[in-house]
């Protein structure tokens, strides 16, 4: 048995267990640690594939930030854990029966000789100081210009959408309201009061004293 | 001697687990996020394992992008969810009936 094979073996297992539980953790924040664990030890199989920006991706992009927001919005929210539990077991026969059906059904089309998978060679091992971040950024830069543009607009309207959901108006909030704004008609601002539009003739002080 | 056999049956493993984790949390719409965030790791696998085994970078792209949206995917989901939990005050899909569907 090659070393690659045994780190293979080793992290499919803790990948595999972790991937059990979370689905099957008592506590949702359990669940969101023990899927922290599962994307740990697949950054370590996509390190395995030489996939090394990838592999760090993961990390930071999943166990740093979405996970983190997973975790923020399970402590945040006051969930009644034993009232979502009832039950829970109920459909697992139901739900084994399918997950087996789809791993047997997989399994014999990958492993059967028609899929030709077993010629695909490992790739030779690339030099140590290849790069795979050169490598993918070239591509994404000349190939895939367009489509990483529309992923930063993705991302940019995710960010508007999430912050439009979750916003409140403030109660004591002053704020303007442009529709009211446009809407406003001369009448609702001014006044014209009628006066006739002759003035009386002023009166002349005589004694010339200052006026009170 | 690893190969990409190992790396597809891993996968179709991983997948099938949290199409059972759907099948359990039935109730949990946080946990049904977290078993989508796991089927998209497990087509992440077939992606990076083919584009190694067949030596294009094609698949990691892709990978980069898969990445991209469901990071915005769980974003707005987990939006969604904080502004369900505030007006309904339950996450609990059978509570979720007021569309009488």
């Amino acid at each position: 048995m090659s070393f690659p094979l045994i780190v293979f073996y080793v992290l499919s297992a803790i990948l595999l267990f972790s991937a059990f539980k979370v689905v099957t953790a008592k506590n949702p924040v359990h669940a969101a640690l023990w899927l922290v664990l599962a994307f740990f030890t697949s950054s370590g199989h996509w390190l395995l594939l030489q996939a090394e920006f990838l592999a760090i991706a993961l990390v930071l992009v999943y166990v740093g930030a979405v996970m983190v927001l997973f975790l923020f919005v399970v402590m945040m929210l006051d969930i009644n854990i034993e009232k979502m539990r009832a039950g829970f077991w109920q459909h697992f026969p139901l739900a084994a029966t399918v997950g087996l059906i789809m791993v047997a059904e997989m399994v014999l089309i990958l492993a059967s000789p028609q899929a030709h998978l077993a010629g695909y060679e490992a790739a030779a091992p690339l030099a140590a100081d290849a790069s795979n971040v050169k490598v993918l950024g070239l591509q994404i830069y000349t190939t895939y210009l367009m489509p990483f543009e529309l992923a930063a607009v993705l991302l940019l309207l995710a960010i508007v959408a999430a912050i439009a959901l979750t916003q409140r108006e403030r109660k004591d909030g002053k704020y303007v309201d442009p529709a009211m704004q446009v809407e406003v008609k001369a009448a609702d601002r001014l006044s014209i009061v009628k006066m006739a539009a002759v003035r009386d003739e002023p009166v002349i002080n005589e004694t010339n004293e200052p006026q009170a | 001697m690893l190969t990409l056999t190992h790396f597809l049956v891993l996968a179709a493993v991983l997948f099938s687990i949290s199409v059972m984790g759907i099948f359990l949390n039935r109730k949990n719409v946080i946990v049904l996020l977290m078993a989508i965030e796991l089927m998209l790791l497990a087509v992440n696998f077939n992606f990076i394992a083919f584009s190694h085994y067949l030596s294009d970078t094609a698949g990691q792209i892709f990978v980069f992008f898969i990445l991209t949206v469901a990071a915005a995917e769980s974003a707005i989901g987990l939006a969604i969810l904080v502004v369900l939990f505030r007006n309904q005050s339950t996450i609990n899909i059978e509570d979720l009936d007021s569309l009488k569907g």
